[in-house]
């Protein structure tokens, strides 16, 4: 049960936003502008680090969630989500998307164990300052999402199949402020 | 020397958000509702403290000296007073609500799953409502997140403490948002 009093079967984050509307409102408005907004990754890319970091810090929603986004966004390419998430060197991504992995399992760590010469491996593969700035923020991000999501114990599905609704929904529509549940569906349950 | 061309001489975080206008907005509007407004029963200082002690805990030399010295500002104590708590919260004349409510923060420092259901027992015990909890819980995050995203572009930071202490009045009257010059 999660440590404060959110709504009863409402999982993760969302139970959150809907406990303080104020802060989620900006939450998922960065998540919207970072994980779908202008930049030189792709939306599948984006969501690959947001999964590949949340793996890292062991949150479970959040890697299931983002996960399932992802595979959701690579359609038949959709192993590669599992590839990465078991061993990053052997999956079949590009040399840019291991260098730019590498930060991001960096800037997991802490922001200062980021080093020139894992700047420099990034971009002998091409990868471009925004590319970089776009990485960083994201596992930065990430470092933050996935402490709120657990420091609360908020609700966590325990199955991977419990996700795939939630990842084609955020593939298709992104990331909506989630509203409270109508009294219709109040009264339902 | 920062790891990409920020394209701006801004210190800190303020050189990325310039950079990066449309994320800042989001950024600096979080900061602004867990700092100054959003109808917390914290005190402005007691926020800003949390975020001092995450940045401290995180070796974050710009984001400790900007919310220490803003602490510092709100809590009408000087920077070696702010030091000290930083370096031992026990010991310092806080109440015992604020002490249980920053090992809390020091927990998600660390990862959000070191938050035990003791801490959160002992916090409620010691007075704080589950808003509190839920606000020094997403500070504390949230500084994890802001101190990545300092040191992961190895920002530069002005090293003088005075250039912190000097402008926290003014970043007090003006909050955050709009912190930001965008070229």
């Amino acid at each position: 049960m999660a440590y404060i009093n959110v709504a009863e079967g409402v999982p993760g984050i969302r139970s959150l936003v809907l406990f303080r509307p104020e802060t989620g409102k900006h939450l998922y408005d960065l998540a919207q502008v970072l994980l779908r907004g202008p930049s030189p990754l792709s939306e599948a890319e984006r969501e690959i680090i947001a999964a590949y970091v949340s793996n890292r810090n062991n949150c479970k929603f959040c890697t299931y969630s983002h996960a399932a986004a992802a595979r959701a966004l690579l359609g038949a390419e959709e192993q590669l989500m599992d590839d990465v998430l078991n061993d990053t060197d052997t999956a079949e991504i590009s040399g840019k998307m291991k260098a730019l992995l590498n930060i991001a399992g960096k800037v997991q760590i802490l922001g200062t164990e980021v080093k020139p010469e894992d700047i420099e491996a990034a971009r002998k593969e091409g990868a471009n300052d925004l590319d970089i700035h776009d990485t960083v923020l994201i596992a930065a991000t990430f470092s933050m999402y996935n402490r709120y999501v657990d420091g609360l114990a908020s609700l966590t599905p325990p199955d991977r199949s419990d996700y795939v609704d939630m990842g084609k929904r955020l593939a298709e529509k992104g990331y909506a402020v989630p509203q409270p549940p109508s009294k219709s569906e109040t009264a339902k349950n | 020397m920062a790891h990409i061309d920020l394209l701006n001489e801004q210190p800190g975080i303020r050189g990325p958000m310039a950079y990066s206008p449309e994320t800042a907005k989001p950024l600096n509007e979080l900061a602004e509702i867990l700092l100054r407004t959003g109808n917390s029963t914290l005190t402005k200082g007691d926020r800003e403290l949390i975020g001092a002690y995450v940045s401290y805990l995180n070796d974050c030399f710009f984001c400790q000296s900007v919310h220490g010295a803003m602490a510092g500002h709100y809590m009408e104590c000087n920077i070696e007073q702010i030091e000290n708590i930083k370096k031992d919260f026990m010991a310092a004349d806080l109440s015992d609500k604020m002490k249980s409510l920053l090992t809390v923060a020091a927990s998600v420092q660390k990862g959000g799953k070191y938050v035990t259901n003791e801490q959160i027992e002992d916090a409620k015990a010691k007075g704080a409502t589950d808003k509190e909890i839920h606000d020094t819980v997403l500070i504390a995050a949230a500084f994890c997140m802001f101190n990545r995203y300092v040191d992961g572009l190895a920002t530069w930071a002005p090293t003088d403490t005075a250039f912190y202490v000097n402008r926290a009045p003014m970043r007090a009257a003006d909050g955050y948002i709009g912190s930001v010059s965008v070229k």
